[in-house]
């Protein structure tokens, strides 16, 4: 294969402007495409900013249809090799804007997508809502979730916390390494239009009736 | 063309008033409004099916029994008669008897409905839904054309040596429209049996609709009933209307604002740009009806929504007058003009169509035109009588 092209949709619920999320997210994007890169693999970036969507996503909910801009964006993450998600954290768990973001996305579209968490908080006693809260939405879509997330505390933005632990940079770096090698070694992703290839309908009841 | 009136049949309060009307005057109101149907010289009254509050109609064929006594030429149907829930063995009784009453004016629409206790409440289970729409059609198809079955299925108990009675009138099964918003399984079903695809339209972006019937009319000639633009496509409507548009968007804005399905959602200003509600005069009306066409193709049925969400009955009945007086009859007019002669009418039954011609002072048509269902693939038998479709 000769440099085979992959989609990556980074999905953002930072609600400031500029926003730690939107930053980090930035980071973990940059971190992969020259991951991808490295391994011969050109990688196309789109990031989709939920805030932009923040009415639609409302009216979807109570309407059942999503307006043309919120459609688009959801084809994008459903039509990507990868996805970076990332959430600020507040009340223990991701934000609303980031769950309604998910909850109208169909149901399988992410399944076996290679996805990276991450989320930003304003103390690091927040870090563990990444394994309780992002990792456990993303194993019910049946994303493929690399190990590693990333958690950005506010003092991270510093020169760097404790001697002890990963540097930020370097956190994101692990992780960017993990999305990238996921996706690369992915075949990339086709989805199976039902309006395009109905089941016929034959088959179909075969598998509803007894066989005769 | 047939154009015609559903009916959601809630019972809302009238958020301009503080109204709420009884379960009593919403359905004396839903009988007054299809009376009101026919006499503006619309074709068709559906009714929906539900089995929760704030609806009423959860007994059609007793509504359209009584219709049938109350009406002359105005159709019957339904939208939508809920095939998950209800036993296709009563089904097929009741809209047989319902045929008989009303002389043939019947059809009926099916949906698999979306209110999930109503599955449990019916025995069922909402994760059988699809299965139960597969498996209770195909017999309900059978029970109306062969006069005894033998059947087994998984998610009824089996039949031997049962007779649907009484038999369709005139042995011509009443037409079935397949109704779904968003499930191409229903309008793959569709096709396949050469039935009638309704899409309600009313809360979806035209694209989707798009490929809904296109998919629809694909598998429509895929199935052998005829080419993709011969296929029987019904669509859904809501539209407000007075004489000047800033009027209707006035007097309209309140019932959107404060609706059941939509309310503090989008604007009407939104809601009007992304789906086919048209909120303004009868020539804006008009206008956005026929485009639709240019989304669908040459349709065969075009049903309008006007009452609910607690508009008073007298605005409802202005509502379908103005139709009847100043939309539909345009509407006719250019929807014929434009529609090529191979693409046919909805099917009726030939008692319906011999009723139309004496009428229109023409010879009866022949009833046996190039019907869908009599290429079907199924085994029906080889003289299963055809549908009527009229000049």
């Amino acid at each position: 294969m000769t440099a085979p092209g992959r989609s990556i949709v980074v999905v953002s619920a930072g609600l400031g402007r500029p926003s730690s999320t939107r930053l980090l997210a930035d980071r973990l994007a940059a971190a992969t495409e020259r991951h991808l890169r490295a391994a011969g693999v050109e990688p196309r970036i789109e990031v989709v900013e939920l805030r932009e969507h923040a009415q639609d996503l409302t009216n979807h909910l109570l309407t059942g249809f999503p307006s043309p801009k919120l459609q688009a964006a959801i084809d994008a993450v459903l039509g990507a090799d990868g996805l970076i998600a990332v959430s600020p954290i507040f009340s223990a768990s991701f934000s609303g804007l980031f769950k309604l973001f998910f909850d109208v996305v169909e149901r399988d579209g992410l399944a076996g997508m290679p996805t990276l968490i991450a989320a930003t908080g304003g103390t690091a006693r927040h870090s563990l809502a990444l394994e309780h809260a992002l990792r456990p939405l993303f194993a019910y879509l049946n994303a493929a979730t690399v190990a590693t997330g990333v958690y950005a505390a506010a003092e991270d933005w510093g020169t760097g916390g404790l001697a002890a632990d990963a540097s930020l940079v370097e956190r994101i770096d692990r992780a960017a390494a993990e999305l990238a090698a996921a996706i690369a070694a992915h075949e990339r992703r086709t989805r199976s239009d039902p309006f395009t290839d109905p089941v016929p309908f034959d088959q179909v009841l075969r598998g509803q009736t007894r066989p005769g | 063309m047939q154009f015609g009136i559903f009916s959601v049949g809630d019972v809302t309060s009238d958020p301009t008033t503080g109204t709420t009307i009884s379960e009593h005057d919403r359905i004396q109101a839903m009988l007054a409004i299809a009376r009101k149907t026919e006499e503006v010289g619309l074709d068709v009254f559906a009714t929906g099916e539900h089995h929760n509050p704030p609806f009423v109609p959860s007994s059609p064929t007793t509504m359209l029994g009584f219709l049938a006594a109350r009406t002359e030429r105005l159709l019957l149907s339904t939208a939508t008669t809920l095939i998950t829930t209800n036993d296709p063995v009563k089904i097929a009784e009741d809209y047989a008897m319902l045929q008989h009453l009303a002389d043939g004016r019947v059809d009926l629409m099916m949906g698999r409905g979306n209110t999930g206790p109503v599955y449990p409440w019916f025995g069922q289970d909402i994760r059988n839904g699809m299965a139960l729409a597969y498996e209770h059609y195909g017999l309900l198809h059978r029970l109306w054309r062969e006069d005894v079955v033998d059947w087994e299925g998984k998610l009824r108990t089996p039949l031997t040596g049962f007779t649907s009675t009484p038999r369709p009138l005139d042995g011509v099964p009443p037409f079935v429209w397949h109704g779904s918003i968003r499930s191409p399984e229903i309008a793959e079903q569709a096709a396949y049996y050469g039935d009638g695809f309704f899409h309600n339209n009313i809360f979806w972006p035209q694209d989707h609709v798009k490929r809904m019937v296109e998919l629809y009319r694909r598998r429509f000639e895929h199935y052998g009933h005829g080419a993709a633009d011969q296929a029987i496509v019904g669509l859904g409507g809501q539209v407000f209307m007075r004489a000047n548009s800033q009027d209707a968007i006035a007097e309209f804005r309140p019932y959107f604002d404060h609706a059941p399905v939509y309310g503090g959602g989008p604007s009407l200003e939104d809601f009007m740009d992304q789906t086919p509600l048209t909120v303004g005069t009868p020539d804006q009306v008009i206008e956005r009806t026929l485009a639709f066409r240019d989304v669908v193709g040459d349709y065969q049925r075009q049903l309008f929504l006007v009452d609910h969400a607690g508009l008073p009955l007298a605005t409802v009945l202005e509502q379908i007058e103005m139709l009847g007086e100043l939309v539909v009859p345009v509407l006719r007019r250019e929807f014929a003009a434009l529609k090529p002669a191979h693409v046919p009418e909805a099917p009726v039954h030939p008692r319906v169509a011999a009723a139309r011609a004496a009428r229109d002072g023409v010879a009866s048509p022949d009833g046996s035109p190039d019907d869908a269902a009599s290429s079907t693939p199924l085994p029906t038998p080889a003289a299963e009588p055809t549908i009527a479709v009229p000049a």
